[in-house]
């Protein structure tokens, strides 16, 4: 009964107050809380060939870390993740703040239809991007060697995708073709919102546009600096989709595009020989868990707050 | 644009920037636009002459009627259109209550809540994904689209509730007082506040959309079934295989980009302005 049309019910029960609430609050607990709890609960457990699951306190940790099979598997991840990671900072962020400098110039025309068209491959979903590189760099189709040729670097041209070395680099630049466009936007929106009459005033006392930039407006875009650092590490460590569809499940060249992501899938859901392991999958995803963890309380406790101190 | 002595040197300064700009633009496009046009030539032409617009004597459409004989690429696409629309309703619909709520009533625990509800932002749904996977087996939902859109929509509330929460606070009161005094109920007061908040959820939409029809991970776990594949899952397994009949892989590539394309050029200027006038941030 909700009688609200009397002032003084309001005072009761507020039903309209769970109403409301409660649906959003179901699912979201339902299928992502509680997920993500009974994860780390998984992980202190393990099954036997009945099905049945018991508990093995850190068992599961002492596998992952020690074990010959595990270790090798989670550290080779691990490292193949910190570079993907390295590659998206250095050139997708500098390049998107790059992009962002020049269209936020004043005098510069065209700029929305520059960053619609940088934001386009954003859209497309992960599967497409892996498969459209993976055919330009193709030997066969020989996009690339044409590309290459055309700079007269054509002997340069390598199967890349299938060499050990230079596979994780490619497909690390091929996700920053894709995503540049998240922090080209993020720094253009920063670099926009900074008041006019502080760039006028370095103008006038002579400063150049480049002083100018790293001057004035780079320190005060620093919080995006820290947003587009989080939000880039947390993508990373959770990417999959890109490896998954072009290297398969089990990452190839003999290992060397592994990231954490199809490491837990391949944990978790198995692949040709080897079975799945719920739990052992849920140790993963709790290990993956508390690397994402890190990065954001970092940026909170450490870089966050640090730089809005320099602000005040 | 100030008008000075040095605006010929100023223009010329300009050069490099729109250098940067346009080689920036052509990597960006290129290879969306050499998969476009190969996909309507045929396999000789598509070797010899890449480069080449298709012209009479090359045009073909094999890839497509190969693709559409060999695939359910239409099952595919009324699946991730069903899932799409209905996670996006169900996040917009109940994101846009909780963030109500929370904007408007004060009541104990209002921020503990707020903070529960946006643990989400920063942690991905995929880390719980076994038991996500055992409790839609126990709910009996796997191959169902219906487990996609229960996972979707917890996965885009968090978001969703925070950045209109923002939003609402900042709709006048005095409005929702009158319409209290004129005896409306609480229901018909966020009936009447939806509308003031209309280009933020619009913002919202495109951005929880796109992520949710572009999804590999949770199809390929939950619902990897041929009658409840999305178009990026089925894209996925028929490109691969079908890898080498390359006029089968560029028309697949295609049908799966061009409805985003399409949507994203119909979009794009009030998307790109949310995001820069700080909708989302």
């Amino acid at each position: 009964m909700a009688q609200v049309k009397n002032r003084s019910t309001r005072r009761k029960f507020p039903t309209h107050i769970v109403v409301f609430l409660a649906p959003a609050v179901i699912i979201y607990t339902l299928f992502m809380i509680y997920p993500l709890l009974d994860s780390l609960r998984l992980s202190f457990f393990s099954s036997n060939s009945a099905g049945n699951e018991f508990f093995v306190g850190f068992q599961n940790y002492v596998t992952l870390f020690t074990d010959e099979l595990w270790q090798p598997r989670l550290w080779g991840a691990f490292k193949n993740n910190l570079v993907f990671f390295a590659i998206h900072m250095i050139v997708q962020n500098s390049i998107g703040l790059l992009l962002a400098a020049i269209l936020t110039n004043r005098s510069m025309r065209g700029a929305a239809f520059f960053r619609t068209v940088y934001f386009l491959p954003t859209m497309l979903s992960v599967v497409i991007v892996g498969f459209i590189w993976q055919l330009i760099l193709s030997p066969l189709w020989g996009i690339a060697e044409g590309v290459m040729g055309a700079a007269g670097i054509e002997s340069l041209f390598q199967p890349w995708l299938g060499l050990e070395g230079p596979a994780l680099i490619v497909l690390s630049l091929i996700s920053v073709w894709q995503f540049i466009g998240i922090p080209m936007m993020l720094f253009y929106t920063a670099l926009i919102s900074i008041p006019d009459e502080l760039i006028e005033a370095a103008t006038v006392d002579g400063a150049s546009g480049w002083q100018t930039f790293w001057k004035v407006k780079f320190p005060l875009i620093l919080p995006t600096t820290g947003i587009v650092a989080v939000l880039t590490f947390v993508g990373n460590f959770n990417a999959f989709d890109l490896i998954y569809t072009t290297q398969g499940a089990l990452a190839g060249p003999n290992f060397s595009t592994d990231i954490m992501g199809t490491f837990f899938y391949r944990t978790f859901f198995g692949q040709q020989l080897q079975l799945g392991n719920p739990t052992m999958g849920a140790t993963v995803a709790t290990v993956m868990f508390l690397i994402i963890l890190t990065g954001v309380l970092l940026y909170m406790f450490g870089y966050q707050r640090r730089v809005q101190s320099y602000e005040l | 644009m100030n008008v000075n002595r040095s605006k010929l040197t100023h223009r010329l300064a300009q050069v490099p920037a729109y250098g940067i700009l346009v080689i920036a633009m052509i990597v960006a496009l290129f290879p969306i636009f050499l998969v476009l046009i190969n996909s309507f030539k045929d396999r000789k032409a598509i070797f010899r002459t890449p480069w080449v617009l298709p012209l009479p004597d090359t045009f073909s459409l094999v890839g497509y009627t190969k693709v559409l004989a060999r695939s359910n690429f239409g099952l595919y696409f009324a699946n991730s259109i069903i899932v799409t629309v209905g996670s996006m309703f169900l996040i917009l619909f109940l994101g846009a209550m909780a963030a109500y709520a929370l904007s408007e009533y004060d009541f104990p625990g209002n921020s503990l809540l707020g903070l529960y509800l946006s643990i989400g932002i920063m942690i991905p749904i995929r880390l719980g994904t076994v038991s996500i996977l055992r409790l839609i087996v126990a709910m009996n939902l796997v191959n169902t689209r219906i487990a996609l859109v229960l996972v979707y929509t917890a996965m885009g509330l968090p978001l969703t509730i925070f950045i209109l929460t923002e939003f609402m606070r900042q709709v006048p009161g005095e409005l929702k007082e009158a319409a209290r005094i004129d005896g409306a109920s609480e229901y018909r007061i966020f009936w009447l506040v939806i509308p003031l908040v209309r280009p933020a959820i619009a913002t919202i939409a495109v951005f929880t959309m796109i992520p949710i029809w572009n999804d590999l991970w949770f199809p390929l776990i939950l619902a990897p079934g041929e009658q409840t594949k999305t178009v990026t899952l089925g894209a996925q397994q028929f490109l691969g295989q079908f890898v080498s009949d390359w006029n089968a892989v560029l028309s697949s590539l295609t049908l799966a980009m061009v409805p985003v394309l399409i949507l994203y050029i119909i979009f794009s200027r009030q998307l790109i302005r949310g995001l820069t006038t700080g909708t989302v941030k």
